[in-house]
């Protein structure tokens, strides 16, 4: 028998004014996996992070994470389950009025009795786990670039040493050398501390070299779940358009050289 | 539930000490381990470290164990490791890679160090206040001046949609607020002239406490209250998500843009405020009066009509236009002057607020020497 997911949707509904983001949309994400999720501009990816991890209430469907049914638990045990995954926001969402250590202490503070030289010294290896330089830590996030922004982001949804990694975005925003270097980043993270990474993203690059799987979304709905190969050859229009297009064919031919 | 705890244990041996670590190694039991392996002793020698039980580890746990193994060296001990299953050693060499002593927070200075840095750059501060402020003041009136040579310039629309919200929306609250003031005033008042037997003057004291100061200036530190601390609110978050510049590459001039409508807005809108003000106060005080001095309406504007010249309406009014643009002048300067984060927002909505009523009371008292002086 194959393990529980550890993420499962089922039948998800969103609708954000009349709008209908999601419409009976199904997903598992397996343990252990780099799951990619892409999908056109507007067709609710980021609103699938977001209802997942509970910013956005659902009209109607099922989410269990943790083989727990989100929608009907309650407030402590929620609280035992958002400790468990970590979330990097697509520009960091760092607290503006604190520093980049002390952002990573948050959730520290906020969750766990520490003595404060144990938590600095968990600090310190998140940043420097996230590949930030140690003077980044007395930082301000106006005073980074795009690129440690969102390192200190990731330094700041690694804290609790969480199962579940949620990306929204990696990539976007950074040179091809930063975000090839964020992806390496992601990818040994994940293999050594054993992550579920769940990660929106527009990046071709990221797809190839580090998913596990992708899913796409389109129509309101997960049409494909596969490996790259299972999205080569899969019929969908849109699918057929993003992994056949100009930019895939030079990701694909580079990759396979 | 002690098979999710974690623990170490030790034993005393003679070439050294012996060290096992078992259990769940992972953040929720981290200020436990941290005391329990704060307890062993340090005796030199050899460390055999047994790390065979471990059943979880996390990078957190894969700290302590890498620290502990650290501090045992540092004092010079021999430290092997045993049982460690492939998984845990790469965790382990991962974290040990990764981790290196963070700069935390700004050093910390000594008292007096700080305090003179901390009058130093209030110094610097004010000073640079002044200018950009006087900066600030003569490129709006450049750009007034010159929005009203070119009269199709001036956005009516944004005027208008800055007038509803800073002046109609702003009714109700003004119209209680004066109305419950005037029965302040008057029940306060009759209190007192009630002891002379000047009853009938209590209409007086309304009149020109209203008119001529109190209605204007507590309707523009409602104002300030309200469209102040908006005016630098709104300028303050466009100025951190790049609009203020965004418009400038654009080639519009954010003062005529910004600044221009919304202090046309609050110029043209408080002198109707402080009117409506005024009718209100003079209402509340006259039911107070009737209600509590028998003073009925027909002679309370009577009395009025008698005791008060026009000339007090319009002190009160002539006032108006200048406070307003004090108040949406300074809202839009502070709000100009955002920068970095979203407490910067706050701290500058908080300072409009505050230098703007400061700024209308003061000029509230210079206008009642100018009026003095011309015995108005």
């Amino acid at each position: 028998m194959a393990p529980t997911p550890i993420i499962q949707v089922r039948g998800l509904v969103t609708r954000i004014g009349r709008q209908t983001i999601h419409d009976g949309l199904d997903l598992s994400v397996r343990r252990g996996e780099v799951l990619g999720v892409v999908g056109a501009s507007g067709s609710g990816k980021s609103v699938l992070l977001r209802a997942i991890v509970g910013l956005q209430p659902p009209t109607d469907g099922e989410i269990r994470v943790f083989d727990k049914s989100l929608n009907r638990i309650r407030a402590p045990e929620r609280r035992q389950i958002e400790e468990r995954w970590g979330v990097l926001f697509q520009d960091g969402a760092l607290f503006s009025s604190l520093t980049v250590a002390q952002n990573v202490e948050v959730p520290l503070r906020e969750h766990l009795m520490l003595p404060v030289d144990l938590m600095e010294a968990i600090a310190s290896l998140k940043i420097g786990l996230a590949g930030l330089p140690p003077s980044a830590g007395r930082m301000f996030p106006s005073e980074l670039s795009g690129g440690m922004r969102k390192r200190a982001g990731l330094a700041r949804a690694l804290a609790m040493d969480p199962e579940i990694l949620f990306l929204d975005e990696p990539t976007a925003g950074l040179d091809p050398v930063a975000a090839a270097a964020f992806d390496q980043l992601i990818r040994r993270l994940q293999q050594s501390l054993g992550l579920t990474v769940f990660m929106v993203t527009h990046d071709l690059d990221s797809l190839y070299s580090i998913c596990d799987r992708i899913a796409v979304l389109a129509d309101r709905k997960v049409v494909a779940v596969g490996d790259v190969e299972t999205m080569l050859r899969h019929e969908h229009p849109w699918i057929r358009s993003y992994f056949h297009g100009p930019r895939a064919l030079a990701v694909a031919r580079r990759l396979g050289n | 539930m002690t098979n999710t705890l974690a623990w170490v244990r030790w034993r005393r041996l003679e070439w050294g000490l012996s060290v096992a670590m078992g259990g769940v190694w992972r953040i929720s039991q981290a200020a436990a381990l941290h005391h329990k392996l704060r307890e062993i002793p340090s005796v030199g020698g050899v460390i055999a470290l047994d790390l065979s039980e471990l059943q979880s580890l996390d990078t957190t746990g894969a700290l302590l164990i890498d620290r502990t193994v650290r501090e045992f060296r540092g004092t010079g001990c021999e430290v092997r490791m045993a049982g460690v299953q492939p998984e845990h050693a790469s965790l382990i060499e991962t974290v040990g890679q990764a981790f290196r002593p963070c700069e935390m927070g700004p050093p910390v200075e000594g008292a007096i160090t700080r305090l003179l840095a901390h009058m130093g750059r209030a110094t610097l501060e004010t000073l640079e206040t002044v200018t950009t402020s006087v900066a600030f003041f003569g490129r709006a009136s450049t750009v007034a001046i010159r929005t009203f040579m070119h009269p199709k310039r001036l956005r009516l629309g944004a005027t208008v949609r800055h007038m509803e919200s800073a002046g109609v929306d702003a009714l109700p609250i003004v119209c209680l607020m004066s109305f419950l003031i005037g029965i302040v005033l008057a029940y306060q008042g009759a209190l007192q002239l009630g002891k002379f037997g000047a009853d009938i003057f209590v209409v007086d004291l309304l009149a020109f406490s209203i008119l001529r100061e109190l209605g204007v200036l507590l309707t523009s530190i409602m104002v300030a209250g309200r469209s102040g601390s908006a005016f630098a609110a709104q300028i303050g978050s466009m100025r951190l998500h790049e609009e203020v510049d965004a418009m400038r590459v654009l080639g519009m001039d954010p003062i005529e843009v910004l600044v221009l409508p919304r202090t046309m807005a609050l110029v043209l809108t408080l002198p109707l405020l402080t009117f409506v003000s005024d009718v209100m106060a003079l209402l509340g005080g006259g039911l107070m009066a009737w209600v509590s001095l028998d003073i009925a309406p027909a002679l309370f504007i009577e009395r009025l009509q008698v005791a008060v010249p026009t000339s007090a309406i319009w002190v009160g009014l002539a006032k108006a236009p200048v406070f307003a643009a004090m108040i949406a002048l300074v809202g839009c300067y502070e709000g100009d002057q955002v920068a970095g984060s979203a407490e910067s927002v706050g701290h500058h909505t908080t300072r409009a607020v505050v230098e703007s009523i400061f700024l209308v009371i003061v000029a509230d008292a210079m206008f009642s020497i100018v009026f003095g002086i011309l015995d108005i």
